[in-house]
């Protein structure tokens, strides 16, 4: 049974990113996906993920979330990375300053979607995004993921 | 109250999941209970038929189709986005609550429990706001009305694009011309404007019988209604195929079939034997009869050519409006055409005049008393006055279809009014069709103007007092208004 550790880790984490749109916030969140060996053709995720948010208008949420995703033959492992922006940056209509980028590979196993639902479910609550929010480390991040999302 | 939640988003990773959960806390802090489908990468974990049974009201917020809805048929419903329901729940169940309180008004008013009758949908439109209504007139009102508004995009679209062609266009040849072969300007307008106006009858068949009976009943309801214009029976045979389809669908929901062959009804009963009978009643049951009245009426006219000339205008023109381009209407035409072909200029031109009255007297209607007309009639009111002047008379179809015993015979008594003056006045025309623009090719013009005027005028009045003292206002102002109670005290005040 794959947990929350098993799609993210404190590598996938970026409280300061470094980003100043959402193709920016992708990019670099996809960086991170690659560098932690989860992405098998960088440049094939990305093109899926941008097209994605093109295709949605903008996956952003009136609470400051976005959740940019794909489902690609790029992608070798199943993850999520987490950044934060210091300040919010234009997602579709809304400013997101919580950026969840989620890597599915092509006929993703259910186990995996079950734990990204549950991390969705969670986001609809204030004080998660809140403790979000303020999380000053990785792994204060990785804490509070184990303890809220697990099935 | 009980609600059902389904969320479902493309990919089904995240979004359909954070909409549940929205939706889930919203109604739980209002203190309903809610149990929500997500359908995802996954598949869907349906929920189980008891509790759509026992559910108040269905929320649907979905960005994608969702399989199997017709589990839901008969409940209340609100459908959003996914977007919606996960920024602002709130908002989502309190219409759910509305939707839910509607369905209960009416099962305790009596009146006759549609299927599906107070589906809510985002547009402010008028097809449902009726949904309270208590009486069976109501609720017929509601049916048609649902049919018309979904028509009078077509009536619109089609009526200005064919009143451009003849405004561009040589007004003989356009209507003669395939765009396909011989290519033109006009001729383009035309095709294009044709095939909007040869959807309108479908269209409205098909919506009063999704109206009656919700989903299955579009099929048969549009079959019937490509089958009114197969048999040349006009929007009268729209309304009698919409509203036969409704029932027919009805009727066959009745039927209760035990397990596994129920999942067939809506598959397979309810599309073939809906639209079956639909079709084969229009066919052998309406067709024979209009096809033999058709040539019977065209026998008589031909008989009257030598009647004087007003009781000839009398009757050209209320056939005109009789069915506003249906088959009554058609033969005075057809009879004006063998006219001008003889030589005989007057029946056209008074053909003609008459065929225009009706969409301008409701255009004028509604600008004089916009409070008697729903928001979509009094939109399309407003593109009356160039289908009017461009002698498209389907232009009062929406109208008439959503209330035919006040506004046909308001028409009637207008356009044979104004075709008899025409005749009167000895007006002319030597072009088959074109309204304002051809008036260079008419006769005596500045009286046949006057004819026009007149017949306005007096289909206006008419139709403005029959709807004044009509028994329906209410529900006329229910239908107007929209779905909120603030919004429905500002227009009652």
């Amino acid at each position: 049974m794959p947990g929350i550790d098993d799609i993210t880790n404190a590598n996938l984490i970026a409280l300061d990113l470094d980003a100043t749109d959402n193709f920016g916030a992708i990019d670099a969140l996809a960086e991170l996906l690659d560098r932690d060996g989860r992405l098998s053709d960088k440049d094939a995720y990305v093109q899926a993920a941008r097209a994605r948010e093109e295709e949605t208008g903008g996956t952003g949420m009136e609470m400051g979330i976005a959740i940019p995703h794909a489902k690609s033959g790029g992608v070798r492992e199943p993850a999520v990375a987490f950044g934060r922006t210091p300040a919010p940056i234009k997602y579709g209509d809304e400013d997101a300053d919580l950026i969840f980028l989620i890597a599915a590979p092509e006929g993703e196993n259910n186990l995996h979607v079950k734990i990204l639902s549950r991390l969705a479910r969670k986001l609809i609550h204030e004080d998660f995004r809140a403790s979000l929010r303020e999380a000053e480390s990785p792994e204060e991040v990785m804490e509070l993921l184990r303890r809220e999302v697990q099935l | 109250m009980k609600f059902v939640g389904v969320t479902a988003c493309p990919t089904g990773i995240a979004h359909s999941a954070m909409a549940a959960e929205a939706i889930e806390q919203a109604a739980r802090e209002k203190g309903h209970d809610i149990e929500v489908e997500i359908h995802g990468a996954m598949g869907a974990e349906f929920v189980s038929p008891e509790t759509i049974r026992d559910a108040d009201a269905i929320i649907f917020a979905t960005d994608a189709n969702v399989a199997d809805k017709q589990r839901f048929d008969g409940k209340p419903k609100v459908e959003v986005k996914l977007r919606e329901a996960i920024d602002r729940p709130g908002e989502v169940v309190a219409r759910a609550e509305k939707a839910a309180e509607r369905k209960a008004g009416v099962a305790a008013g009596g009146a006759a429990g549609a299927a599906g009758v107070s589906d809510e949908r985002e547009e402010d439109d008028d097809l449902l706001a009726s949904g309270g209504g208590t009486s069976k007139g109501a609720e017929v009102r509601r049916w048609l009305m649902t049919g018309v508004s979904y028509m009078i995009p077509f009536v619109v679209a089609g009526g200005i694009l064919i009143a451009l062609a003849f405004a561009f266009g040589d007004t003989v040849g356009v209507t003669e011309s395939n765009v396909y072969e011989n290519f033109t300007i006009p001729a383009l307008f035309f095709e294009i404007g044709a095939t909007a106006f040869g959807m309108l009858v479908p269209i409205l068949a098909g919506f009063i019988a999704y109206a009656m009976a919700d989903r299955p009943g579009i099929a048969p309801g549009i079959v019937g209604g490509l089958l009114a214009n197969e048999i040349g029976a006009g929007f009268l045979g729209g309304l009698a195929a919409g509203l036969l389809a409704g029932a027919v669908v009805m009727l066959l929901k009745k039927i209760k079939v035990p397990g596994a062959f129920g999942k067939l009804m809506p598959i397979i009963v309810y599309p073939v034997v809906g639209t079956f009978v639909v079709g084969a009643v229009m066919i052998l049951v309406i067709g024979n009869p209009i096809a033999g009245a058709t040539t019977g009426m065209q026998n008589w006219l031909s008989g009257l050519t030598g009647a004087n000339a007003a009781l000839l205008g009398l009757i050209l023109g209320a056939m005109m409006a009789a069915d506003l381009g249906g088959p009554i209407n058609k033969t005075a035409y057809a009879f004006a055409i063998a006219g001008l072909a003889g030589g005989a200029f007057g029946p056209m031109a008074a053909v003609m005049a008459a065929g225009m009255v009706p969409p301008l007297a409701l255009a004028l209607a509604c600008a004089v008393r916009p409070k008697l007309f729903t928001n979509s009639e009094r939109r399309a009111g407003q593109a009356n006055w160039l289908l009017g002047a461009s002698f498209i008379t389907e232009g009062a179809i929406p109208f008439a279809a959503s209330d035919p015993l006040r506004v046909i015979p308001a028409m009637i008594a207008g356009s044979s009014t104004t075709a008899a003056l025409s005749l009167l006045f000895g007006a002319t025309l030597r072009a088959p069709h074109g309204g304002i623009f051809v008036i260079g090719l008419i006769g005596n013009w500045p009286l046949y103007l006057l004819a026009i005027a007149i017949g306005t005028l007096v289909s206006a009045v008419l139709v403005i007092a029959l709807k004044s003292f009509g028994t329906d206002q209410k529900a006329v102002e229910e239908a107007t208004t929209s779905k909120t109670t603030e919004e429905k005290a500002a227009a009652t005040a």
